[in-house]
């Protein structure tokens, strides 16, 4: 069994709302609200949600940009909330992100080289020649030929740049990726370049993936396991084909309903959930999704339903199981 | 294999590429015929190059070129003769002589050291504090933010000139002294737009990355806030060149600014004033033009380096 | 380009940014930006020639007989008027209804497009919604007019996935009942198989490929087509992508010959140098691709030279 890398607990994470009369908070956004999950070197964990579900403060605590309410975040075994001085810089250099927008997401007045050579800068004290190196290596790694490095980012294409985003990630020796809708901004023909590429520079590296999207068919594609979230809670879990072949809860079985086919002959008939995501100030009381599914029962809107094991390795929070 | 393309063709093709991102350029994704404008500013406006350039050298060159000591009467002429080419000129003060006979041309030349000098080198020391102090500001935030605001606050409450006009008198009037009071008094206007750049660029991506990275703040200062704002901040000089070149003028004129005898603009219109309505116009009208010169001059320049500067800008 | 939509057809304009079908909307509507002129062809709607017509007979037809969706709800929405202003405009101008008929019509819209409780609904701002129920707002307006032809740009990118099922059945719904024309421009080849009849497949400002939409999944003549079939990722399938290398070309320094062969897999020499045109592989297909010429020549036995 591969060893976690990442391992999460219990994680919440909530914001005051609107403060009231004397800066008191009227009300909490629980953005996360209870949330475990594991991931292991070399594999990807696809994190699949809609606006609201919480996937995008999940990565922000994970990228320690937020502290988190309550909870858990344990790298290689040890905490790394509350981490400061050297520890967490040791973090830092373990853990990138990449962020959904190639064109804003890279610093517009440096060169190519000085954006990928800044982990090593801050990590280690390589001199000039051997950062260079590095960053030759790790250009070639992504695809790029390396005589783009003096160049600067508004003189790449979006994928390109996309591709520039993952060298600097890996610049460092990387164990663990955050990649935020990495592909959604790119164009169709050039989003399989960089799903390969990922894929690719995975089975070379063994560096882990955390793949946030909301397309179903990309986050299945690329994960070797996905779990759902739906207001700050996941809802499912498992292996990427045990979900594809058999979603158990309704949220994730409306998602795969909504999601669009791959040919004229797989259209299906209206989808089955209704409504809107509620507030997450709001939550509704039991099982978060009960106003919205088909499949409610009376239980349902009184006792929250907590994760079971399910076939695929994962869990399934349900009372229809 | 991705292919890159270089030179024109990727100034050409990135064109594309920034206007075909998706929902980048909004829902219509058509590519617009550049206007006329952006694309005729490319060049460098002669204009102004020419005479910031011809400045700087008579500046320079202020000892070679004056026909007369700035100073001193001219040998054989009157007070008040006119320029050259009316009655009663000659060419030996081709644009006239002042109150004291002295030579309005030699006069004006070494102004002109005067006028650069302070102009350029006050609007470096308010540049440069106000762009620091808007940094600090706007990415440390905090206390830290709101001391310096409050501080603009009460700065910018005064009126420009008269806060001027105070601390020269109380520190005494001298060229050096007049470059660092301008520079105090003018930086608060550098701190609150800079700040508010700053503010902006905080939470774009690339420095969220850089503080996921490990950055210190103070290396996202220096390679990701600094570079970035230094477009505004430059801006912001080329159109604060001619409010510290006119506020020097003000205080010469004011008779603070730059003791005399030593020869200035300001100081020139100041001396100048009675004559105004006795008919000896080449006393003022020259001078004047010449403030008008510099000032739109370091206005077009300025302009054209902003859009030069920054290559995205170029493709609005 | 050609292409053709009969009453309560779909069809599907799929391309990629900068592959002008963005573009060819704009230019049956007559809403070409100033520098952009309709250089030749014609657009027949309902019979009428639109490219003669002048900017007022133009302004007559849009909103009534053609409507457009667009992308972005909050850019369509004027954030200062409220939703019963907004849906109620086009049927003001067009069908000149007043009072308790407009009224009642804007309800009726409200209702078409399933926004729960449009009484009060329509007293509110387009601020006070939800993405989705703005884009309701939006087809509820397009509507309003009673078109014939609805045009709908991407009108479903920045909507969540379960919203967007939603929406999509809602316009299939709303076509069924009224018999409306939807041209749908899209680059997701998911929204092609669910909503379309027809596909054009768009590259480089040129149709590519023409197809009803089985025929265009099940057997794509074009090397394009072929490759953005491939590229896209689908549920249940784990084999590699199809990467098609390069990037889409740029409009203004197009490749020569066919604009697609720099980064063909298939291309042949003839590609580069000339331009194909249509072939038609079948009823109602078309491509633009020399190997169906090969083909062609080829089954035929060389009987054209």
């Amino acid at each position: 069994m591969a060893d976690r890398i990442l391992e999460v607990r219990g994680l919440k994470k909530r914001f005051p709302a609107r403060a009231g009369l004397f800066g008191r908070p009227r009300g909490w956004v629980k953005a996360v609200d209870g949330v475990d999950f594991a991931i292991h070197a070399g594999e990807t964990l696809g994190l699949i949600g809609e606006s609201g579900c919480g996937k995008t403060t999940t990565s922000k605590l994970i990228l320690l940009q937020e502290p988190p309410t309550e909870g858990s975040i344990m790298f290689q075994g040890r905490d790394i909330t509350g981490l400061a001085g050297a520890a967490l810089m040791a973090y830092r250099r373990a853990v990138q992100v990449v962020f959904q927008d190639p064109f804003s997401s890279l610093s517009p007045r440096m060169r190519v080289e000085d954006i990928i050579a800044e982990p090593l800068e801050i990590h280690t004290d390589l001199e000039r020649a051997a950062i260079r190196q590095r960053v030759a290596a790790v250009l070639e790694l992504v695809g790029l030929p390396s005589d783009v490095a003096p160049l600067f980012p508004h003189e790449f294409s979006g994928g390109q740049r996309q591709r520039v985003a993952i060298a600097r990630a890996l610049a460092t020796d990387t164990k663990l990726i955050v990649l935020d809708e990495p592909v959604s901004a790119l164009d169709v023909s050039v989003r399989a370049q960089i799903i390969n590429q990922l894929e690719h520079l995975q089975r070379t590296l063994g560096v882990s993936y955390l793949f946030i999207g909301h397309d179903l068919a990309t986050v299945a594609h690329i994960s070797h396991r996905i779990a759902v979230m739906y207001l700050g809670k996941i809802v499912e879990h498992a292996d990427s084909d045990a979900l594809c072949a058999r979603p158990m809860h309704p949220y994730t079985k409306a998602l795969f309903e909504a999601a669009l086919p791959s040919h004229p002959d797989d259209r299906h008939a209206a989808t089955a959930v209704a409504g809107e995501v509620p507030s997450a100030m709001n939550v509704p009381s039991g099982c978060r999704f009960h106003p919205r599914c088909p499949a409610t029962m009376p239980i349902c809107s009184q006792v929250e339903p907590v994760l079971q094991p399910r076939d695929g390795g994962g869990e399934v929070a349900c009372h229809l199981y | 294999m991705a292919t890159l393309r270089g030179g024109e063709a990727g100034r050409q093709s990135r064109r594309a590429r920034i206007d075909s991102a998706p929902g980048a350029r909004g829902a219509w994704g058509v590519r617009l015929a550049p206007p006329m404008s952006i694309r005729s500013r490319r060049e460098a406006p002669l204009a102004a190059v020419v005479i910031l350039a011809a400045l700087v050298l008579v500046a320079i060159f202020a000892d070679l070129l004056a026909p007369h000591d700035p100073t001193l009467p001219v040998p054989g002429a009157n007070v008040f003769d006119p320029p050259f080419w009316m009655e009663g000129g000659s060419t030996a003060a081709p644009l006239g002589t002042d109150f004291q006979a002295r030579d309005i041309l030699s006069r004006l030349i070494y102004g002109t050291r005067v006028s650069l000098i302070v102009g350029l080198m006050g609007t470096l020391v308010a540049g440069a504090i106000g762009t620091l102090m808007g940094i600090l500001s706007g990415y440390i935030g905090g206390w830290v933010d709101q001391v310096i605001m409050r501080v603009t606050d009460a700065w910018l409450a005064l009126p420009a000139i008269v806060f001027a006009i105070f601390l020269a008198a109380m520190i005494g009037p001298s060229m050096w002294n007049i470059i660092v009071i301008l520079g105090a008094v003018y930086w608060t206007r550098y701190a609150r737009v800079i700040r508010g750049e700053v503010l902006t660029l905080r939470e774009r991506e690339f420095v969220k990355l850089a503080e996921i990275a490990g950055a210190s703040k103070l290396r996202i200062i220096k390679r990701h806030i600094l570079p970035n704002v230094a477009n505004t901040a430059m801006v912001l000089a080329s159109l604060t060149v001619g409010v510290v070149i006119i506020a020097e003028a003000s205080l010469s004129f004011l008779g603070v600014g730059v003791p005399p005898p030593q020869p200035a603009w300001g100081l020139m219109l100041s001396e100048a004033r009675p004559t105004l309505l006795a008919g000896q116009w080449w006393l003022t009208v020259f001078p004047g033009v010449c403030i008008l010169l510099i000032v739109l001059a370091t206005q077009l320049f300025g302009d054209w380096l902003r859009v030069k500067l920054d290559p995205q800008q170029r493709n609005l | 380009m050609s292409f053709a939509l009969r009453a309560g057809e779909t069809l599907g304009l799929v391309g990629e940014s900068g592959s002008g079908k963005t573009t060819t909307c704009m230019s049956i509507v007559g809403l070409l930006p100033r520098a952009a002129r309709i250089v030749g062809g014609s657009v027949l709607f309902e019979g009428e020639e639109l490219t003669t017509k002048s900017q007022r007979e133009l302004r007559a037809i849009r909103g009534r007989r053609i409507a457009m969706i667009l992308q972005d709800p909050m850019a369509s929405l004027n954030p200062l008027f409220t939703i019963f202003r907004q849906v109620a405009e086009p049927a003001f101008f067009h069908q000149r209804l007043r009072g308790r008929s407009l009224r009642s019509r804007v309800q009726h819209l409200l209702k078409a497009v399933r926004i729960p409780s449009p009484e009060w609904r329509m007293r509110e701002y387009p601020h006070q919604m939800s993405g989705g129920m703005r884009q309701r707002i939006v087809g509820a307006i397009a509507l309003a007019g009673g078109p014939s032809l609805v045009i709908a740009d991407e009108p479903t990118t920045n909507l969540d996935v379960t919203i967007q099922a939603q929406y999509l059945d809602l316009l299939k719904d709303i076509q069924r009942e009224t018999g409306v024309a939807l041209i749908f421009v899209t680059h997701n080849l998911g929204i092609v198989a669910k909503m379309c009849d027809r596909v054009a497949v768009m590259y480089a400002g040129k149709i590519v490929e023409q197809a009803p939409v089985r025929e265009l999944f099940d057997d794509p003549k074009h090397p394009y087509t072929r490759a953005l079939l491939g590229s896209v990722p689908k549920l249940g399938n784990k084999d590699p992508l199809y990467a098609i290398p390069g990037q889409p070309p740029n409009l203004a320094s197009l490749p020569s010959g066919c604009a697609f062969h720099p980064r063909c897999p298939e291309a042949l020499p003839r590609c580069a140098d000339e331009e194909p045109i249509d072939f038609h592989p079948g009823a109602g297909h078309a491509a633009r691709c020399w190997r169906l010429d090969e083909h062609a020549a080829a089954s035929h036995g060389r009987s054209h030279s």
